[in-house]
């Protein structure tokens, strides 16, 4: 499994929230340069997987490799460089300062971590700008954005530094149709043109299997399915089946483990 | 009613868990330097924000409390027949006591429980995780700058509200009480003392400016990302500074008059 087509690799991770188990022994890599999309019901830790590879979160045993490097025992200062230069993410709340304008949020990695000119910075963040469709509103805050436009600053934000990497944390939830198109383009643009590999967390079926290369199916801590849409859609596993489908009942039953219906009804009368 | 006993146990584990988070908070955050470090505009840009916006209500607080002091402190000591010393009575209480821990407990609700919620709301719209992602550390470009801002201002706060405190003093006891303005003002010139007065009061105006900066910052980032519980880290930073502040505060009188 390992090679160096993985951009990030996952091995055998287990991670607890609290006494609750997410992640039991979960292995999974995922290709350079690729869109891959991370899917399964809400609350199986799809977010939490993204938080690990981002080094937010820490695996309590197993390894998180990205670039090779294993995320979970670096110390913090090179952490912070490989955030710095190789990963963005774009937040499901997007994250944007509240306090500065549109051009500012943008700005803002490349006055922390560079010495460029005023000039060059101001040419950096047009560009980032241009690149989705949000030149013109440089001076808005993002109080005055709509959801989709306060993503794509956001969008903008995440790849100010170029990085390899960029993770996408639900990005199509809450938006309009024709916002939902404006993502699921840049999304794929910015991977065509950059060769970024793109790790995407959501539950849009439909929208997910238009944009990845793969997808990753996430449910009860482990992946049941990893492969091409039209592989997982025709392949044999009927969990992945339900899901991608969406069928209220299947593998993953539609009612919550209960006793008995008639015998909890009459306990009633008792 | 071993119930009770775990809860009570649980609750003790919690605070302990608490003050560790805490303590690693502060050493991470009372540095300067480290990943996206914030500059020094930052800080000036944090001082105005704690600080100078606090000036409004120290200064009016300051003015009525001392008003107040002369008020009662002329009508107990015409009893003595020694008002003469109303100016010494005023000054001191102010620059000793009054002045540091007033300015501080209205620094905890007004700048400190500011400081909670921007903090605290920071965390839930993911600003502080955007901010970890892109290489720069929240606890040294958020933190470093709002705790050093809070230690420097409070100590000014303390001054400026006993200074006009000893102006309201004045106001009332010379202007409308009708006492002789040289007996106010050379009493005090005589007998406060710059290192055993002033310079005591504001080791205590620095000593809570830490201690409330750090629970504002600390309930903040510490909060639970919801609505309910930046609410009830904001009521936390106000009720536990009050306590910290009014608990310190007769440790360090004890220790400064040495009488205990």
């Amino acid at each position: 499994m390992s090679n160096s087509n993985n951009h990030v690799e996952v091995k055998d991770v287990t991670f607890y929230r609290g006494k609750r188990k997410i992640y039991d022994g979960l292995n999974v890599a995922f290709p350079r340069g690729k869109i891959t999309a991370i899917m399964g019901p809400s609350g199986t830790g799809k977010t939490t997987l993204l938080r690990m590879i981002g080094g937010q979160l820490k695996a309590d045993s197993g390894e998180v490799l990205v670039d090779g490097s294993n995320v979970g025992t670096m110390s913090r200062g090179d952490l912070f460089e490989l955030r710095k230069n190789k990963m963005g993410m774009l937040f499901q709340t997007s994250g944007l300062f509240t306090d500065l304008n549109v051009f500012d949020n943008v700005a803002f990695p490349l006055r922390t971590h560079t010495d460029l000119p005023d000039d060059m910075i101001r040419d950096l963040v047009l560009m980032k700008l241009e690149a989705v469709g949000l030149r013109g509103a440089r001076d808005l805050f993002p109080a005055e954005l709509s959801g989709g436009m306060v993503r794509r600053v956001a969008l903008a934000r995440s790849i100010a530094m170029d990085p390899e990497l960029i993770m996408y944390d639900e990005p199509f939830t809450g938006l309009d149709p024709i916002s939902m198109g404006m993502i699921l383009r840049l999304i794929r643009g910015l991977n065509e043109a950059l060769g970024l590999t793109s790790l995407l967390v959501s539950h849009d079926v439909e929208e997910s299997c238009q944009i990845a290369d793969y997808l990753c199916i996430v449910s009860g801590g482990k992946v049941i399915g990893f492969g091409t849409p039209d592989e997982l859609r025709n392949g044999d596993n009927a969990e992945v089946r339900q899901f991608l489908n969406g069928d209220p009942d299947g593998p993953v039953p539609f009612h919550y483990p209960a006793d008995d219906y008639r015998a909890d009804l009459f306990a009633g009368e008792a | 009613m071993l119930k009770h006993v775990r809860s009570l146990g649980q609750v003790g584990v919690q605070s302990i868990q608490s003050i560790g988070r805490a303590g690693m908070l502060f050493t991470q955050s009372v540095t300067w330097g480290g990943p996206g470090s914030a500059g020094f505009l930052d800080l000036i840009r944090q001082i105005h924000s704690v600080g100078v916006r606090s000036l409004s209500i120290i200064i009016v607080a300051g003015f009525f409390v001392g008003m107040v002091l002369a008020l009662q402190g002329y009508n107990i000591l015409v009893k003595f027949g020694s008002v003469s010393a109303l100016g010494t009575m005023v000054s001191l209480t102010l620059l000793r006591e009054l002045g540091p821990v007033l300015a501080a407990l209205l620094f905890a609700g007004r700048a400190g429980s500011a400081l909670t919620a921007e903090i605290g709301l920071m965390k839930a719209t993911e600003q502080l995780s955007a901010m970890e992602m892109m290489g720069v550390d929240p606890l040294k470009r958020v933190i470093t700058p709002r705790l050093w801002a809070g230690v420097i201002s409070v100590p000014i706060l303390a001054l400026l509200f006993s200074t006009v405190g000893i102006w309201g003093g004045a106001f009332v006891a010379v202007d409308m009480l009708g006492l002789y303005d040289g007996a106010y003002w050379s009493n005090m010139a005589n007998t406060v003392e710059f290192y055993e007065d002033v310079v005591q009061g504001l080791i205590k105006a620095a000593v809570f400016g830490v201690v409330v900066t750090w629970i504002a910052v600390y309930q903040g980032y510490d909060a639970a990302p919801t609505s309910e519980g930046i609410g009830k880290a904001t009521t936390q930073t106000v009720v536990i500074s009050s306590l910290a502040i009014l608990g310190l505060d007769f440790i360090l009188t004890a220790v400064m008059l040495g009488g205990v």
